[in-house]
């Protein structure tokens, strides 16, 4: 009995981790067609300015929620100005230009920061269920997810911004015609999507060991997530993100967490085959 | 546009004559080895992508899978001949199953991109926990991340004894490249190439004409694949000791890299590119300044952003101009993906 | 079969390129030229970084004191980037082109291989100054870091005498870990316990949450944890997270050699039980005044680790075989180091093994206190036994074998 629970609040951990370090990328990619290849070293600069930012003395809470996402939203704006801005359209460029960008975001960490492992650790202690023992930050990783959830989709849903942002996504002229600039809607989705970058490597910062080239960790993963995902942004994420996790974490728990790692990438694989645009081409279709 | 076949077989031979007598002099016969072999490498990713329009993010899996068959059958076999040939052949089936899978399924360019990239992961992954020892092949220890050292090097043909190594190694392989070049050379003259680069342009357009697109491109795919496991196999036989790194993303980042900045459409760009970047990161190893990876990535950026159809395509242009024949131009670069 | 191919080989190096390999000692006048090949850069660079520095700064010394044999000593160093291919070309480069008189150098298992039979075939004594699996048998190269044996063998009675006797070990998946947890599962054995379960990580795994559940499902007494790296680190946070530190006991073979106590807080580290040769907190003269000159030379000492004072005292080694040989050519200094020479480094008595070239050394079983290690235990002259198992050189000079030590 306690053993089941452990294993599902296991399995609902692994999934609000794939939502939370796929989030930066579904949301550039779902409303811009720009697959931002840095998006594992935007969560590592959001994990260095939460460790940089509790260095100084800032609360942790208020260095991964608030410091970091600001901090790596600002950066994306830069990029997005310096260098994407002039590829839109040209899907394999923004690849390429952003590749590049994560290996100079690799190299500028390594030069500031040093390729020694930091951290901080994890602000919520352990409990026990039965005679298991629990990792409480994982409850705090599965909230963060559901809210992160909900307001994107209240976002997108229920306020004008949302509105127009969806707009331009669809038929950027009709929405320039209608006086809205594409340019600064495009800056701004860039913005947000870099700040929920920034924070999904805030969160997880305190789990593990940071060093300069750990967003390699995340970004086949979270690239995955989206593609599999297909073209509904929040149901796509959402979805794909659940059968990942669960297939992922019943091998991990069956044979070993290496196994599980190969069955979500053979899962990947399968489910592209059996639905080449993604799983919300099929089901949930229209959806957000 | 199209020069006479003979100008340019001619052409081909006696700039790597040329090159094959004199860079010897001006750079290490060991590091020239490596260079030979990225370039070919380079070229393997070159002929898929800026001639078939199939962008692969794994060319590394090939590469690697090249080298890791080799070393397998060479410890198993004693003798490197039927190594070399079995790295070309197993690569290249496994591509061909793998490219049969993707283009039947019709999937669109971003999912091949994700398709590939899943591939090598999990091969990269694979290998990396082989490190125990139940994981034997023949009397090939896999190794895990260690990988696999000591086993049969290059050899001249039925006598294992008779090493082909150092400054030979380096002529075996710039006459294996000139050879490959020479075959895609071909190919690409072949109905067969100017098909894929049919299909390049405007893969409906072939489909409705009634060619096979799927057929073709998983053809062109086990073609390129081979390039890169002879390529692969050449590299173990170069390093004498092959390790799970080569199977890495980095590695696949490298290779596209080289083609970005070499130039895709051509066949010399992807060559130029990989030769000049690799030796490029051989120099700055020699310096601690500035961070390698750093300066790597911001080659990459400006090449996206100021020069996307690559050096040498440029450097023709600008020849073609000066020399006053630019009244015919080349088709242009091949077609951009779009998406929405 | 690889035998024959390796003396062939050797002969053939020696015989095409003998003219532009004699030793520099036909140049007496010249400095003495030490060759280095670490990665300063890239992933691996914790390691590097501070060999390097350990290396300029015992070749500073040496040159301070007047060089070796009257002659100064030259440093040649190649940042391999934490790239094996890099290994390779830079090995050729140091003894074709450079024609150094050694070299140091070689981090991972794998670049140590890689560059092993370049230094052979160019007969260029080499020296290996990391801690490693343990094994190699040739009479070219020498090994200063510890072997497994030498830290399970001491480090396994304390700990299981301290939790109890169920053990479940947690390895790096590769050859280092798989060796390390053999001899772990060896000493478990002879002390009377039982393992109660093994399971191996590749090194990129950092999400430890299901492995710790497992752990619980096993309940051991004590935790023996070789693990490698970065990504792995995550297990000792997150292992406290769970809150299971107070509960089950921890035991470490590499946590901390790259320094990863400083990295961890007290309370995630504290009490984890580990056995290096070398830490920080060692209160002898010798290592008091190596961290002053490293302070005077860098201003800061926290980057010092074991593989750093490896590094340092492999140099020292050489030093001492060169003046002891009265040359820097290679078969007189490896006789001389044959002899059993000895120093006195930062880490204590340090000694070459003749039989495998490999070092016999102090060993000290630790515990972490306050991102610091301090000493519970010292053994002196800890030999490597497990390389002595498999390795002859005295009986069997022209071996070139990585051997795997069956247990």
């Amino acid at each position: 009995m306690d053993l089941s629970f452990v294993i599902l609040v296991e399995m609902l951990y692994a999934i609000a981790t794939l939502v939370l370090i796929s989030a930066g990328l579904a949301v550039v990619f779902g409303m811009m067609k720009v697959i931002n290849l840095a998006h594992g070293e935007f969560m590592m600069m959001g994990g260095y300015a939460t460790i940089t930012a509790v260095g100084l003395g800032v609360n942790v809470f208020v260095a991964m929620l608030i410091i970091a996402p600001i901090v790596v939203g600002l950066i994306g704006l830069v990029v997005e100005r310096l260098v994407i801005r002039h590829l839109y359209g040209r899907l394999v460029d923004t690849m390429l230009a952003t590749w590049g960008l994560s290996l100079v975001f690799i190299g500028l960490a390594t030069m500031i920061f040093g390729n020694t492992t930091t951290g901080i650790s994890t602000p919520i202690s352990g409990f026990a269920v039965g005679r298991y023992q629990i990792n409480g930050y994982n409850f705090f990783i599965i909230v963060v997810a559901i809210v992160l959830v909900i307001a994107m989709l209240a976002v997108l849903k229920g306020t004008r911004l949302g509105l127009i942002a969806r707009g331009t996504m669809q038929r950027s002229e009709m929405a320039a015609a209608l006086g809205y600039s594409p340019d600064r809607i495009y800056m701004a989705t860039f913005f947000c999507g870099s700040a929920l970058s920034g924070l999904a490597g805030a969160i997880l910062a305190p789990l593990v060991g940071l060093v300069p080239t750990s967003g390699g960790a995340y970004i086949a993963k979270a690239f995955i997530t989206v593609i599999a995902g297909g073209p509904s942004l929040i149901a796509g994420l959402v979805s794909s993100a659940t059968s990942f996790g669960v297939v992922s974490q019943v091998f991990t728990f069956a044979i070993s967490p290496v196994i599980g790692d190969v069955a979500l990438l053979i899962a990947a694989v399968v489910l592209l085959r059996a639905m080449p645009q993604g799983i919300t081409s099929r089901f949930f279709r229209g959806k957000l | 546009m199209r020069r006479p076949a003979a100008r340019d077989v001619a052409g081909i031979l006696v700039a790597s004559a040329l090159l094959i007598a004199v860079m010897p002099m001006l750079i290490g016969t060991y590091t020239l080895t490596v260079l030979v072999i990225y370039g070919m490498l380079g070229l393997s990713l070159g002929l898929i992508w800026g001639f078939g329009g199939i962008l692969c993010f794994g060319q590394a899996a090939f590469f690697g899978l090249g080298a890791y068959v080799y070393a397998i059958s060479a410890v198993n076999i004693g003798e490197s001949t039927l190594p070399m040939i079995l790295a070309v052949l197993v690569t290249a089936g496994f591509a061909a199953l793998l490219g049969a899978m993707m283009f039947y399924g019709r999937l669109g360019d971003v999912y091949l991109g994700v398709i590939t990239l899943v591939v090598t992961l999990i091969l990269f992954k694979f290998i990396n926990t082989t490190a125990g020892p139940q994981y034997v092949i023949g009397k090939a220890r896999l190794g895990g991340f260690n990988g696999i050292p000591g086993f049969q090097t290059l050899n001249v043909p039925g006598d294992p004894e008779a090493y082909i190594w150092g400054d030979q190694l380096f002529y075996v392989c710039a006459v294996a490249l000139v050879i490959v070049v020479l075959l895609v050379t071909w190919l690409l003259r072949s109905s067969f190439g100017r098909i894929a680069v049919g299909i390049r342009e405007n893969e409906t357009r072939m489909a409705l004409m009634g060619y096979d697109v799927a057929a073709r491109k998983t053809v062109l795919f086990a073609v390129g694949a081979a390039i890169a496991g002879l390529a692969g196999a050449l590299f173990a036989n170069w390093a004498e000791i092959v390790t799970p790194n080569l199977f890495s993303l980095g590695q696949s980042a490298e290779i596209i890299i080289w083609c970005i900045v070499g130039g895709l459409g051509t066949r010399l760009g992807p060559i130029v590119g990989a030769a000049g970047l690799a030796y490029l990161k051989f120099m700055l190893g020699q310096q601690s300044m500035i961070d390698n990876t750093l300066i790597m990535g911001l080659v990459l950026v400006l090449f996206v952003l100021f020069l996307p159809r690559g050096l040498v395509p440029a450097v023709a242009s600008l020849w073609r101009a000066s020399v006053g024949r630019g009244t015919r131009r080349r088709p242009s670069r091949h077609r951009r993906l779009r998406h929405g | 079969m690889s035998l024959n191919r390796r003396e062939f080989l050797g002969a053939t190096a020696a015989l095409t390129t003998a003219g532009a390999l004699l030793p520099s000692a036909t140049l007496a006048a010249d400095s003495i030229k030490l060759g280095s090949i670490l990665d300063t850069s890239g992933i691996f660079d914790a390691y590097g970084k501070p060999m390097d520095q350990a290396l300029r700064l015992a070749i500073g010394e040496i040159n301070a004191g007047g060089g070796l044999l009257g002659r100064e000593v030259d440093v040649l160093s190649y940042d391999t980037q934490s790239d094996m291919a890099l290994y390779s070309q830079y090995a050729q480069k140091l003894t074709r082109q450079d024609q150094v008189d050694v070299v140091h150098g070689g981090i991972l298992s794998a670049s140590r291989e890689a560059i092993r039979q370049t230094m052979r075939k160019s007969k260029t004594l080499y020296f290996y100054n990391v801690q490693y699996e343990g094994g190699v048998c040739d009479r070219n190269i020498f090994v200063t870091g510890v072997t497994p044996s030498q830290q399970v063998e001491v480090l396994v009675p304390y700990a299981m005498k301290k939790s109890g006797p169920k053990v479940h070990i947690l390895a790096a998946d590769y050859n280092y870990g798989q060796i390390t947890a053999r001899w772990i599962q060896k000493f478990v054995e002879e002390n009377g316990g039982e393992v109660v379960a093994t399971d191996f990580f590749p090194l990129d795994v950092s999400d430890f949450g299901s492995t710790i559940t497992k752990i619980q499902q096993t309940a051991p007494d004590l935790v023996v944890a070789p693990l490698v790296g970065g990504a792995h680190l995550s297990f000792f946070r997150q292992w406290a997270a769970a809150g299971m530190k107070d509960k089950i006991a921890l035991a470490s073979t590499t946590m901390g050699v790259g320094n990863e106590h400083k990295v961890l807080t007290p309370e995630e580290g504290n009490g984890i039980m580990v056995a290096y040769n070398y830490s920080q907190e060692l209160d002898t003269p010798e290592n008091r005044a190596f961290k002053e000159k490293w302070e005077a030379a860098y201003g800061d000492t926290s980057a010092i680790h074991e593989l750093a004072v490896s590094t340092y005292q492999g140099i020292m080694l050489w030093a001492e075989g060169v003046k002891k040989a009265g040359t820097v050519d290679r078969m007189p200094v490896i006789e001389a180091l044959e002899t059993g020479i000895s120093i006195v480094g930062p880490a204590g008595n340090i000694a070459i093994d003749p039989q495998t070239h490999h070092a016999t050394l102090d060993v000290h079983v630790m515990e972490v206190e306050n991102q610091g290690m301090t000493v519970m235990e010292t053994f002196n002259q800890v030999a490597p036994v497990d390389t002595q198992q498999v390795c002859n050189l005295q009986e069997n000079p022209d071996d070139n074998t990585q051997y795997e030590i069956q247990i």
